[in-house]
């Protein structure tokens, strides 16, 4: 009783999306991606936006995100209220936002809070590439941030799903700066023995990998998701020399040592709480023996 | 039994004489079992006969045993949840080492160890357990997070040596053996080392550095290979046989010179003849070590593993 209270009232400040809930444009049918399979929309949704067929990994939106991970009525939305504004006075910018933020029902291209999967409590934040290309502003940034210090200060961990195209132009070194903002916030909350997971989905480039979505405790990735730090084109055009056609895929990172793990996205979630578990503060408290035979077997 | 080694042969030869009585007495009904028992009791008494007079060669010979069971055989069998973390973030995911995180006994715990295949396909995929400077990395790097969650580390010694190539030369394999015994020594959080096959030389020392070093009954551990050492030291690489007896290589000889803290038994003819009876041993004594340390605060650690290493070598002092 008192939960739903507390639950409903958290979800006062929360970005637009959450309430509209189901957003999901009209029509029943919708066709895989890369197999053209064609299939109910709520199948699809069941299944996590994952083909069926092909296992094709489709863009999740930031709320599916969540709510597939989290136990109902437990998140909590950090820092809706946060704006963004034009600062370099850059043509269009704002117009731009507004759009996005009509066509997505989010305030920014990232969402985030905290929240408890299977009773692990956990910091949390999810970007949303449907908005700007996920791109990093001073928004996206300072909230992202700001999570890292909350889960510092509440001495609970950080995740993240990322994917973003990089730095967001029209904000031009502030948005960089982010990158050094984000960094930071991520020394000081491990130098406190903080721990994050970074979980990189597709796309995730530029200086999005270049900073946080490179400095978890543990990196994973998506299958097939493109993750990089300059585009293909980019590369091609100034080097002359033809990519590999894997080149820049989770399976190419995970084969080039960049990654911990590839996991699928219905492993996602069992993963998450087998880390959670292992990381709980009650085993890594100097309090606690390195190693004890009390509290008995597992099985 | 699939490979038999030279000296297993007489045991081999003397089981398929009465698995053939026994086929006989039950094809043509004769009653055989007094014959059958006097043999088995003669099989009992060679196989005990035998293993207990292994040579360093034979120990040798069963610690390179194709189906002795690897680190990752241990770990399915010891640990719980285990997650395996594959690249170093720099270059590469080298298979001839596997880390990864697990609950042991309820405990996290940082699970290290070198990899070999049991054949030629997975032998090429872990390069024969020869690891390149990617895998030591890989395996700091895990040690580190293991010290910064403060839960201990296991790692399990299995290789012939770290990989010799050239890619592994430009990659720095020194550089990367070298930082590992340095960062190790300083890791604030208990390192058992349990060398399970092989333990090749430097290759091996990069994951031993250990509060407790172990060893089961039939591994080996030195500086080099015995071919090594036959090549370097007699220009000969068929000598091995002698370099092995003269290198003092058996888990008994290191127990003899203070470097290794216990020998865990294997069943009789080696730790392949029946895994879940080796893991048990290994159990054991790992959770024996586990608690020794369980309680010690991070400067005890560091004192006593300075301790147990600065008083190794042998020397003169007038």
């Amino acid at each position: 009783m008192l939960k739903k209270i507390f639950s409903r009232d958290r979800q006062k400040g929360m970005s637009e999306e959450w309430q509209t809930n189901d957003n999901v444009p009209a029509g029943l049918m919708t066709k895989c991606e890369r197999c053209n399979e064609i299939y109910y929309r709520k199948e699809m949704e069941k299944n996590l936006f994952v083909c069926p067929n092909c296992d094709y990994h489709h863009h999740m939106r930031a709320w599916k995100r969540i709510n597939s991970l989290f136990d109902e009525g437990s998140f909590e939305e950090w820092d809706a209220n946060l704006e963004t504004t034009n600062p370099l006075n850059f043509p269009d910018y704002l117009e731009k936002v507004k759009k996005d933020q009509e066509k997505t029902k989010l305030k920014e291209a990232v969402v985030t809070g905290k929240g408890t999967i299977e009773g692990y409590e956990t910091a949390f934040a999810v970007m949303d590439s449907r908005f700007r290309m996920g791109s990093m502003g001073s928004v996206v940034g300072e909230k992202i941030a700001r999570a890292i210090e909350r889960a510092r200060e509440l001495n609970i961990p950080f995740i993240i799903f990322t994917a973003s195209g990089g730095a967001r132009m029209q904000e031009g070194v502030l948005s960089l700066m982010q990158m050094a903002k984000t960094s930071m916030a991520i020394k000081r909350f491990s130098d406190e023995g903080g721990f994050m997971i970074s979980i990189m989905t597709h796309p995730t480039t530029g200086g999005v990998t270049a900073s946080f979505a490179s400095l978890g405790d543990y990196n994973f990735a998506e299958p097939g998701a493109l993750i990089g730090f300059a585009g293909r084109r980019v590369i091609e055009q100034t080097t002359r020399e033809k990519l590999p056609k894997d080149f820049q895929t989770a399976e190419f990172l995970l084969k080039h040592g960049q990654l911990d793990r590839i996991v699928h996205r219905h492993d996602i979630k069992p993963l998450l709480v087998n880390l959670l578990k292992m990381h709980q503060r009650t085993f890594t408290s100097e309090q606690t023996p390195f190693f004890s035979l009390e509290g008995g077997e597992q099985d | 039994m699939k490979h038999i080694l030279e000296f297993e042969k007489p045991i081999y030869h003397l089981r398929e004489k009465i698995n053939e009585l026994r086929k006989i007495s039950m094809e043509s009904n004769i009653n055989l079992q007094e014959e059958i028992k006097t043999l088995e009791k003669r099989l009992a008494r060679l196989e005990k006969d035998i293993y207990s007079n292994l040579t360093p060669w034979n120990r040798v010979q069963i610690a390179r045993h194709q189906e002795r069971p690897t680190t990752l055989d241990y770990i399915h069998l010891l640990i719980d949840d285990f997650v395996e973390f594959h690249g170093d973030r720099y270059y590469g995911d080298d298979g001839a080492i596997v880390a990864g995180v697990g609950f042991y006994h309820n405990n996290p715990v940082t699970v290290i160890g070198h990899q070999r295949g049991k054949n030629t396909k997975e032998n090429i995929a872990r390069n024969f357990g020869m690891p390149h400077p990617e895998g030591y990395r890989k395996a700091i790097r895990h040690m580190k997070l293991s010290e910064k969650f403060r839960r201990p580390i296991i790692t399990f010694i299995d290789t012939k040596g770290a990989e010799p190539g050239k890619e592994a030369e430009e990659r720095g394999q020194s550089e990367a053996i070298a930082y590992n015994l340095k960062e190790m020594s300083g890791l604030k959080v208990p390192i058992i080392s349990i060398v399970i096959g092989e333990g090749g030389s430097g290759g091996a020392l990069a994951l031993g550095i250990g509060d407790h070093i172990h060893m089961l009954e039939n591994a080996t551990y030195s500086v080099i290979s015995p071919e090594g050492a036959a090549s370097i030291l007699w220009k000969d690489a068929s000598l091995a046989e002698k370099a092995a007896e003269s290198m003092r290589i058996t888990a008994q000889d290191l127990k003899e010179l203070g470097i290794i803290d216990e020998i865990i038994p294997e069943p009789l003819g080696g730790a392949h003849r029946n895994v879940e009876e080796q893991a048990k041993n290994i159990d054991q004594v790992l959770v024996k070590s586990l608690l020794h340390f369980a309680n010690f605060t991070p400067e005890q650690l560091l004192e006593q593993r300075w301790e147990k290493y600065k008083n190794i070598g042998k020397y003169l002092e007038l």
